[in-house]
């Protein structure tokens, strides 16, 4: 009898599991639906609009358009740009991606002051993000084209290894890493499936789904917000803009997203 | 001024579809900032749509809209070339109307 009822226990344990793993999948699967729903009439499409004005228009002390920028193929290349950084500049000597590459041209071609630019990089209540709207406008016009970064320079190299180390790096009050819940499958936070960036097929899909508009803030969020929001959720110190570290690291995933068909700015909860 | 809207119009068998996004933060006038002080609500109020100068949608609006709305509705009558126009009207007497060609 005792034997009869651990066997029964242990079967019902089955059926248990068997129906929390089924609803897990019918959860992902509502979301998904959810995120098709939105993706049609995706918000980001404003910035978009925005951030082309904002590239076109003569603006700062030097009056002048970003027209002459480089970002990656030369001056006032945009399509395609962003599937090639981050990449190593010769007028900077530094690796660079795209957001520090605005920040660069917005120094030097249009006049403003490095303090100016990088005030209010992301957007929030009351307050627009010029940088959030040229990086829309920027990765918009790379949709459908394949990421393509070389990573053959000595610099960047360099960075893409600096790049792997912090993504590896444990440390914090609550020792975590990046690849504390982006080195294994199946893992989420709430109900927020986690890429394993490890793997080619989800590093791929999740570096070419970003820059996104997040419906839960009502903005649009850049790559060099999403690496700072990673940051905070672990507790590490604050991932200054446009740093060595978050180039770093954005080199190693971008890197890690070659060949990926890169489809953003995208949407996401 | 306000940011312009997007505006996708196409034929979708014999009717016309239109896609609108607007720019717009649609405060409820529920939430507090920072400080503790409500935040005044500023949503739009109301939404038309014209075809070559004829209304084709009326709607009145709430706070129970989201940021940034999107809108899609479909309507009988119009034909590749014809001008949709659409034009929103917020609490505050802000407005803002943009255009676009049948495709």
């Amino acid at each position: 009898m005792a034997r009869n009822f651990g066997l029964m226990a242990a079967a019902v344990c089955a059926l248990a599991f068997a129906a929390h793993a089924q609803q897990d999948k019918s959860v992902i699967d509502e979301i998904e639906k959810y995120r098709a729903a939105l993706g049609d009439g995706n918000p980001a499409e404003l910035w978009e609009a925005r951030g082309e004005d904002l590239w076109k228009q003569a603006r700062g002390p030097k009056k002048a358009s970003l027209e002459k920028c480089d970002i990656g193929l030369g001056p006032g290349v945009v399509k395609g740009a962003y599937t090639v950084l981050p990449k190593y500049f010769g007028d900077t000597d530094k690796v660079e991606d795209l957001e520090s590459r605005l920040v660069t041209c917005m120094v030097t071609l249009q006049g403003f002051t490095r303090e100016e630019v990088v005030k209010d990089p992301f957007g929030g209540p009351g307050k627009k993000s010029d940088l959030e709207a040229l990086v829309a406008y920027i990765t918009g016009s790379s949709r459908g084209m394949k990421m393509n970064v070389a990573g053959t320079h000595p610099k960047e190299r360099e960075a893409y290894e600096i790049g792997q180390k912090i993504f590896f790096h444990r440390g914090g009050p609550h020792d975590f890493a990046c690849s504390t819940c982006h080195g294994d499958d199946n893992l989420r936070i709430r109900l927020q499936d986690l890429p394993n960036l490890s793997k080619v097929a989800d590093a791929q899909r999740a570096y070419t789904t970003w820059p996104a508009y997040r419906v839960s803030q009502g903005e649009l969020r850049s790559f060099q917000w999403r690496l700072y929001d990673c940051f905070r959720q672990q507790r590490f110190p604050e991932l200054v803009y446009t740093s060595p570290a978050s180039i770093a690291l954005t080199m190693y995933l971008a890197k890690s997203a070659n060949g990926g068909t890169y489809n953003a700015p995208a949407i996401k909860r | 001024m306000a940011d312009p809207m997007k505006i996708r119009a196409t034929m979708s068998g014999d009717k016309v579809e239109v896609k609108v996004l607007m720019s717009h933060e649609m405060e409820t006038g529920q939430r507090k900032d920072a400080k503790g002080a409500t935040i005044p609500a500023w949503f739009i109020q109301n939404v038309t749509a014209t075809c070559n100068g004829k209304t084709v949608l009326s709607a009145e609006w709430g706070p129970a809209v989201a940021k940034n709305p999107y809108m899609s509705f479909k309507f009988a009558g119009g034909k590749p070339g014809d001008k949709v126009a659409v034009t929103w009207v917020d609490n505050k007497g802000d407005k803002r109307t943009d255009e676009a060609t049948i495709s």
